[in-house]
């Protein structure tokens, strides 16, 4: 804190009263200097705070994680740290858990991702028509982004419960046999999935529909004089206008279901840094947090992270590929 | 947006009519000039409009029955749990443990917040979280506009560099800063102290690229240069040029990071025990089986989401329009 107080004041300084004898406007010597060094500076100071932090709280760990995942390091005494080279990585891809976190993540990513993007498409198309309390649409779409990750979980916990649940009630009603969400490994991982789906669809609707306000009238006129139907008129005009957000989304809602932590861990109530009895909803993050904090290996839990950061540099790579791809074909 | 002019009142004293300090000169041409620029862009703003309205009505056709029953249902589903929550909360646990589920309000809602608010810590962690958030937010504009600003109108070196950086930040997930975080954290001793919290997630690299984004477009280019001209230093052009025109978007900044912040789950349940916790983390000791009962656990959730959700109705047509602002240009 102290070092954000002080650059404002740096800023602050070379605020001269007009120097009264030299009368008005004309800048004395050390005034211009001043002033110069104002406006070659100030700009450093402004961004500094930022940058200040950043390297604090983002960059350091982020180096500070990779140098620990070549230790040894136990949870009661994080200060002493004990060179093992890679072995924590051999240990990593030895470890039948570590693979089934990964594909966890993968299947309950797509699970959450692909539904979750499709309907948030539809109902932007729906937003986009005229309505009456369009407003009041839109918020009553976007209220669950506003529920934490915890008491959205603690809700479809007891939605999702095997014998009193009303998910199962209702199954039961139309004459389908109670399914036991917990411990299944695809009934889990669908209602792992569903919180988040639950959780983003209006947001990612809202950003789908703020492209749709931006595409130019003049291609659906167009269109329309060529006779495409409304149908036709999505498929061909607002799908393809809506390209780089649509990666976009998908860039950001994969970058969220490769840290899914929250949901899996509440979902498994006491013992939820497994993911359920038999690890079946047990994401890489849970997975993290029971190396570093349920089995003390702080070193191993780094190296956990570290994988997690590659898988993330993989997709952007990726997307960026596509991306460019798609600038060619057009 | 408007450009609120911030100058003084004129001055009748005869002191400073005779002697026009150079100050209060800038201040009125800066006015001049906003008054220029306005009346330069308000007939720009204009003259499309009747234009596109037009063509809107054509193509933008009013929703049919159809759409609105997708909505109602979308709708539906988005607010269901939380009302469930609530009709949860004011059961008893004896009735959440039949079939079929309650669906309708019961009369135990202010015993069991009251348990929820003593047992589970709840009146702490919502005044932990208020005090969190709200410092989040408030250093997060703060940070953020003047680092924007400096990004956006600012001529620097290695601005470009910088600038990417912090969108490549953008990308780095939480995991990979837990854990020498924590180590930080144990060594100074930290734990269950909220500055543990609030320090990693005072700026956002989202906020500067979204701040930069809205000044670019927003502010005059002429309007920071015609301070300049006058003498004006940087840190009253933050106060009296950069501060009013983005005043818009730091509110809408302002209530993003603080949802992030009062959601905020990964750090808080490590750095934070049940001693000490925010509401994620009473809620993270709710669900783990802090408390058993299940209609406590619920009216936990419910306290923990109120505040979001009213602020939510009262804001969240602004809240709305700023992701949908956001989205497009992000």
């Amino acid at each position: 804190m102290t070092a954000t107080a002080r650059t404002p004041a740096a800023a602050g300084t070379p605020v001269p009263r007009p120097p009264r004898a030299q009368g008005r406007g004309a800048p004395g010597p050390w005034r211009s200097r001043l002033y110069r060094w104002d406006v070659r500076y100030t700009p450093y100071a402004f961004v500094a705070p930022f940058f200040l932090f950043f390297g604090a709280f983002g960059l350091f760990p982020l180096i500070y994680t990779g140098w620990a995942s070549l230790h040894r390091v136990e949870l009661a005494s994080p200060d002493h740290m004990e060179w093992v080279g890679l072995h924590n990585y051999v240990r990593l891809l030895d470890d039948a858990f570590f693979w089934n976190a990964l594909r966890n993540t993968l299947t309950i990513g797509v699970l959450s991702t692909v539904p979750q993007l499709l309907m948030a498409l539809w109902l932007a198309h729906l937003l986009h028509y005229r309505l009456r309390a369009a407003t009041f649409w839109r918020v009553a779409l976007l209220t669950p982004y506003a529920t934490s990750v915890a008491a959205a979980t603690l809700v479809f916990v007891l939605l999702y419960g095997r014998d009193y649940g009303m998910v199962n009630w209702a199954l039961g009603s139309l004459g389908i046999s109670p399914v036991d969400w917990q411990n299944g490994t695809w009934s889990s991982q669908i209602a792992v999935s569903s919180i988040v789906i639950w959780r983003w669809t209006g947001y990612n609707a809202l950003i789908y529909l703020a492209a749709m306000q931006a595409v130019p009238d003049e291609l659906y006129e167009s269109a329309a004089l060529d006779g495409a139907s409304r149908r036709q008129q999505f498929r061909y005009v607002t799908v393809p206008a809506l390209r780089p957000t649509i990666l976009f989304t998908v860039v950001v809602s994969t970058i969220g279901a490769t840290q899914l932590f929250g949901e899996p861990l509440l979902f498994g109530g006491a013992g939820g840094q497994k993911g359920g009895a038999s690890h079946q909803f047990q994401t890489l993050g849970l997975y993290l947090y029971e190396q570093g904090w349920f089995n003390f290996h702080l070193g191993r839990a780094s190296a956990v992270a570290w994988t997690m950061f590659l898988i993330l540099l993989l997709i952007a790579a990726a997307n960026m590929l596509i991306a460019r791809r798609l600038r060619k074909s057009h | 947006m408007t450009l609120t002019t911030t100058g003084r009142p004129k001055r009748e004293g005869p002191g400073p009519r005779r002697r026009p300090r150079t100050r209060t000169a800038a201040l009125r041409r800066l006015r001049r000039l906003r008054r220029r620029l306005r009346s330069r862009r308000r007939p720009g703003r204009q003259a499309p409009t009747p234009a596109t309205a037009r063509t809107r009505a054509g193509r933008q056709l009013h929703g049919g029955p159809l759409t609105y029953a997708v909505l109602a249902v979308f709708t539906a589903g988005s607010l269901f749990p939380l009302v469930w929550t609530a009709v949860t909360a004011s059961r008893d646990n004896m009735r959440l443990a039949k079939t079929p589920p309650p669906f309708w309000f019961g009369t135990r809602l202010a015993e069991n917040t009251a348990t929820a608010w003593t047992e589970a810590n709840m009146g702490l962690a919502l005044l932990n979280t208020l005090l969190v958030a709200g410092t989040v937010a408030l250093g997060t504009v703060l940070f953020c506009t003047v680092a924007g600003f400096a990004f956006a109108k600012l001529k620097f070196r290695f601005s470009g560099a910088l600038l990417l950086l912090t969108i490549g930040t953008m990308m780095v997930p939480p995991q990979l800063s837990v854990v020498p975080l924590f180590m930080v954290v144990a060594e100074l001793k930290w734990t269950d102290q909220l500055q543990s919290v609030v320090l990693p997630t005072l700026v956002s690299a989202f906020g500067v690229f979204f701040m930069r984004q809205y000044l670019l477009e927003a502010l005059p280019g002429e309007l920071v240069e015609a301070a300049r001209v006058d003498g004006a230093s940087s840190l009253r052009i933050i106060w009296h040029v950069v501060f009013p025109v983005a005043r818009p978007a730091m509110a809408v900044l302002a209530m993003l990071s603080f949802v992030q912040a009062w959601n905020d789950f990964f750090w808080p349940i490590i750095a934070l025990t049940q001693e000490n916790p925010t509401v994620q983390v009473a809620l993270t000791g709710l669900g783990r089986g802090y408390v058993p009962d299940q209609a406590v656990i619920m009216a936990g959730a419910l306290l923990g989401t109120l505040p979001l959700l009213l602020a939510f109705t009262l804001f969240g047509k602004q809240i709305v329009g700023g992701i949908m602002r956001g989205a497009v240009k992000g």
